[in-house]
C-alpha cells in the first residue's frame, strides 16, 4: 500500500527524541463536533504568554457572542472575547489551567448565542495588505493554538533585519492521545493553506512549509491536495515528517523541514523562520474570512479514562467538567486528569477548571498509567542524553539540581531545556528528570533577575 | 468532589524499561557464553557461575537487609561477569570472596547501584588476582574438553602465552582461558543482543576492539597480531561487557571514544611490556577512575550551539 510505504520513508526529523504509543486511534476517527454551549462560562483573564487581560465588563452587563470582555495589558498579550451571550454574573478569581487561581469573568449563557456586531468579514486575502493582516489577528485575540499560547500579532511582528523567509506550519501533532490538529487537517484544509498564506503575506515570506507526522497519511494527503487546488504563485509544499515525539517542538521542527538549528536562547526568527500551529492557521482564516475572534477552540477529549472520546468544538471558558459530562463522564478507574497532551500537559487537581485558549486536551488516563514507582540512583545509562532532542545532558542537570547545585546545572545546560520530557519518559531509574530541570531553571531565572 | 484525582509534573508517560529489565537483557546476553563455557569446560564452569552469581546476591541482600535475592539484577549479573573472568574450576570458596568483595567493596561501600567508580565484577577480580593469585593465574587454564560435561582436568598455557593458537579456535572458542572469555563467537552474539536492545553504543567497544587491532599488527602482522590480540584473552570479553558497563563508563559520545581508545592502550601496553600475559582487567579499571574527568572534557555541543543558519 502506497500509504505504508510512505510511513516508512519520510526521513525528516531530528536527532533525539522518544517512540511512545501514540494512542491516537481512541479519537481520531472522530469528526469535530460542537460541544453543547453550557449553561455557565467561566473566562479567565489571563490566556496568553505574557501580560494578562484586565476586565472590560462588570456584573450585570449583557454580552453578545464575541464580545470584548479583556484588554490587553502590555504589547506581548491578547484580548479576550465572550463565548456565548447572556448576562456577566460576576469578575472574581478562579482556578485556572496553570494552577493558580486567576480573576476570571463568569456569564451566565442566554442560549441565543446573539452575535456581537463588530463581528464582520473583512476583505479577501488578496486586497489585504501585511499591517491590515497582522491588526486582524491582534483584534481576534490569536495565539499560538499548539498549547504554548504566544500571542500571534506579535510573532507576526519580527523587526525587518530578521529576513523571514520561511514560514512552517505545524501540523506535527507529536503527543500521543491528541488528534485535534488531525481532524481539522482533514476536515478544513483549505482553511489551513488560507491561514498560511495569510501569515506569508504578514511576514513577506516567500516559502510556506507545512510538516505532518507520517503516522498521519491521509492528513498529508489532505494537505496535499489542498496546497494543489489552492494553488498560485507562492511556494507551499507539504513535507511528511518522521514520527517522533517531540517533531512538533519549534527547533525540532525547524531543524527537520529546514535543516536550520535555531541557537540557544534564541526565537525561530533568528534563523528566518516563523512557526504557526494548523490549528491557528484556521483561527486566522475565520478572523478574515468571517471577522470571528478567538473564543471557542477544538479540544480532543480522549484517554482511556473518558466514556466516549471526541474532538470537539469548545467555547473559551467551558469547564471542563461539564466537557467530559457530554462525552460520558470519566470511567470508574479514572485517576488522572490532564489538560494537554500527556508528555507536557498539567495534571489538574480538579475538573472545576475552565477550557482556555492553550487546552489542546482533556486526556483521563487510568491507573495503570499512573504509577509510583521509586526513583533509584542515575545508572549513567545514557538514554537521556540519546533521547534529549536538544543535546543535553538530563542526568547531570537533573542530579545537580537534585543537591541544590544550581550553578552546575546552570553549567550543563539546564536553561537550554525546554522540559519535552523525554528524559524522565526513558530514565530506567525512574528518575523525575525534567521536574528536577524545572527546579533548576527556576532558581536560576530568578537569580539573573 | 467526589473522586480525587493524582496530581503529578509531565510527562505522565513513562517507558516500560527499568534497571531490572535492563539486567535481564545482559544476562541474557551472556548466556550463549555462558553455554559456551559449559559445553567446553564441563559441570566446572556451570558451578562457578552459579555460585559466583549466588553469593555475589546474598552479600547483596545482606548488606541491603533486603528479602528478595534478585532485587534489581545487578548483582546477579556482576555474579556472572565475576565468574566469567575467573579460571573455569577454582576453589569455590576463591569465587565467594571474589562475588563478595565485588559487591561490598566494589559497589556497596560507594552507595550501591549508580554509584559506584570501578566495574565490580572487576574489582573482585583484581583483588583475586593479587591476593590468590596461584588460584587464578598461573597453571589453573583448563584445556577445553568440548562436549565432555565431566572431564579430567588438564590445564595448559593460554594463547596470550604460547602465542600458538589458530584464529578459527579463537574465534570459536576452543583454548583454554578464563571461564567465559574463549568463544569470539559467543560473546559477540551477547554483544549484538544488549545492541539490539539498546543498552550499549558501539562506540566503547568499537574503539576499544578497534585500537587493539591497531596496536597489535605491530606485534605480529594484521592476521596474528592484530586479530590474534582481539580475539585472544578477555579484550572481547571486556569490551563488550566490562568496558560498556554503564555506570562506570562515560557517557557522552566523545567519551566513550576516549575511554574505549584508552582501555585498548593500556591493555596492550600491560601485554607488550608488563609482567602479566593479559592486562584487560586493569586497564578498564584504570579508565573507571577516569571516567568522570572524561565526561567533564566532552561535554556534547547544545542543539544549534554552533551551527548558524543553513
Amino acid at each position: 500500500m502506497g500509504i505504508e510505504v510512505k510511513e516508512c520513508m519520510s526521513k525528516r526529523t531530528f536527532s533525539g527524541g522518544v517512540h511512545p504509543g501514540y494512542f491516537k486511534d481512541l479519537s481520531s476517527g472522530k469528526p469535530v463536533a460542537s460541544a453543547r454551549a453550557p449553561a455557565q462560562v467561566i473566562i479567565p483573564m489571563h490566556q496568553n504568554i505574557g501580560a494578562p487581560c484586565d476586565p472590560v465588563v462588570q456584573a450585570g452587563d449583557e454580552v453578545k457572542l464575541g464580545q470584548k470582555i479583556g484588554e490587553p495589558k502590555g504589547f506581548v498579550s491578547a484580548p479576550i472575547f465572550a463565548s456565548v451571550s447572556g448576562k456577566v454574573m460576576r469578575v472574581e478569581p478562579f482556578n485556572h489551567p496553570l494552577g493558580n487561581p486567576v480573576l476570571a469573568v463568569f456569564i451566565e449563557n442566554d442560549g441565543l448565542d446573539t452575535p456581537d456586531e463588530g463581528m464582520q468579514p473583512h476583505k479577501p486575502l488578496e486586497a489585504l495588505s501585511a499591517k491590515e493582516i497582522i491588526q486582524i489577528s491582534k483584534d481576534a485575540g490569536m495565539v499560538g493554538l499548539g498549547g504554548a499560547t504566544f500571542p500571534t500579532h506579535v510573532k507576526l511582528s519580527p523587526p525587518p533585519e530578521a529576513g523571514i523567509d520561511t514560514v512552517i506550519i505545524n501540523g506535527a501533532e507529536c503527543e500521543p492521545f491528541l488528534t485535534a490538529d488531525h481532524r481539522q487537517m482533514l476536515e478544513r484544509a483549505d482553511d489551513v493553506v488560507y491561514g498560511l498564506k495569510g501569515f506569508m503575506k504578514a511576514l513577506g515570506a516567500a516559502r510556506g512549509i507545512i510538516g505532518i507526522e507520517d503516522n498521519k497519511p491521509d492528513a498529508v494527503a489532505s494537505m496535499e491536495k489542498a496546497v494543489a487546488a489552492g494553488k498560485g504563485d507562492d511556494d507551499i509544499v507539504v513535507y511528511p515528517l518522521h514520527t517522533k515525539y517531540p517533531q512538533g517542538a519549534e527547533k525540532m521542527l525547524i531543524k527537520a523541514v529546514t535543516g536550520r538549528e535555531v541557537p540557544p536562547g534564541a526565537l525561530p526568527m533568528a534563523v528566518g523562520v516563523v512557526n504557526q500551529n494548523s490549528g491557528t492557521a484556521i483561527a486566522l482564516a475565520e478572523a478574515i474570512r468571517l471577522g470571528k475572534p478567538l473564543y471557542e477552540r477544538v479540544v480532543t477529549v480522549t484517554g482511556p479514562g473518558i466514556r466516549e472520546t471526541a474532538n470537539l468544538l469548545v467555547r473559551n471558558g467551558m469547564l471542563v467538567k461539564d466537557l467530559i459530562a457530554q462525552c460520558g463522564g470519566m470511567t470508574d478507574d479514572a485517576r488522572k486528569l490532564i489538560l494537554g497532551g500527556p508528555m507536557m500537559g498539567l495534571a489538574q487537581p480538579t475538573d472545576a477548571v475552565p477550557v482556555t485558549k492553550g487546552v489542546s486536551g482533556v486526556l483521563v488516563l487510568t491507573g495503570e498509567f499512573v504509577s509510583n514507582l521509586p526513583i533509584a540512583s542515575c545508572i549513567k545509562c545514557g538514554k537521556c542524553l540519546d533521547a534529549c532532542p536538544m543535546n543535553l545532558l538530563p542526568n547531570f542537570i537533573g542530579s545537580a539540581s537534585e543537591k541544590a547545585m544550581i550553578d552546575l546545572a546552570e553549567k550543563y545546560g539546564a536553561m537550554d531545556c525546554f522540559e519535552c520530557g523525554c528524559c524522565t519518559y526513558i530514565c530506567p531509574a525512574k528518575r523525575p528528570l525534567v521536574q528536577w530541570i524545572r527546579i533548576a531553571k527556576g532558581e536560576i531565572g530568578a537569580r539573573r533577575k | 468532589m467526589e473522586r480525587k484525582l493524582v496530581v503529578s509534573s509531565s510527562p505522565h508517560l513513562k517507558s516500560p524499561e527499568d534497571i531490572q529489565s535492563i539486567m535481564v537483557d545482559v544476562l541474557v546476553a551472556l548466556f550463549p557464553a555462558a553455554l559456551m563455557a559449559v559445553l567446553l569446560f564441563g559441570y566446572r564452569a556451570l558451578l562457578t557461575m552459579v555460585i559466583a552469581m549466588l553469593a555475589a546476591m546474598i552479600t547483596e541482600a545482606i548488606i541491603l537487609r533486603k528479602r528478595n535475592l534478585f532485587g534489581d539484577g545487578s548483582a546477579a549479573v556482576t555474579g556472572l561477569l565475576l565468574a566469567m573472568t575467573l579460571p573455569p574450576a577454582p576453589p569455590w570458596w576463591v569465587t565467594v570472596v571474589g562475588s563478595a568483595v565485588a559487591i561490598a567493596i566494589g559497589k556497596q561501600v560507594f552507595g550501591g547501584m549508580g554509584n559506584n567508580i570501578f566495574n565490580p565484577a572487576l574489582v573482585g577480580r583484581a583483588v583475586l588476582a593479587v591476593s590468590w593469585a596461584g588460584h587464578v593465574a598461573g597453571d589453573v587454564w583448563l584445556r577445553p574438553a568440548p562436549f565432555n560435561f565431566a572431564a579430567d582436568m588438564v590445564t595448559e598455557a593460554t594463547p596470550l602465552v604460547t602465542r600458538d593458537a589458530s584464529l578459527t579456535d579463537l574465534f570459536i572458542g576452543t583454548v583454554s582461558g578464563s571461564l567465559g572469555e574463549t568463544s569470539a563467537l559467543a560473546l559477540l552474539l551477547g554483544g549484538a543482543w544488549l545492541y539490539y536492545r539498546g543498552h550499549i553504543d558501539w562506540r566503547i567497544p568499537g574503539s576499544f576492539v578497534a585500537a587493539v587491532f591497531i596496536i597489535g599488527i605491530f606485534d605480529g602482522g594484521p592476521a596474528m597480531g592484530g586479530l590474534f590480540h582481539v580475539l585472544a584473552g578477555g579484550v572481547l570479553l571486556g569490551a563488550i561487557f566490562m568496558a560498556t558497563d554503564m555506570v562506570t563508563s562515560p557517557v557522552t559520545p566523545a567519551g566513550k571514544l576516549i575511554f574505549g581508545t584508552g582501555c585498548a592502550a593500556v591493555t596492550m601496553l600491560i601485554r607488550l611490556f608488563g609482567a602479566p600475559p593479559e592486562g584487560v582487567t586493569f586497564a578498564i579499571l584504570l579508565m573507571n577512575g577516569l571516567t568522570p574527568l572524561i565526561d567533564n572534557l566532552t561535554l556534547p555541543k547544545r542543539f544549534g550551539e554552533v551551527k548558524k543558519r543553513a
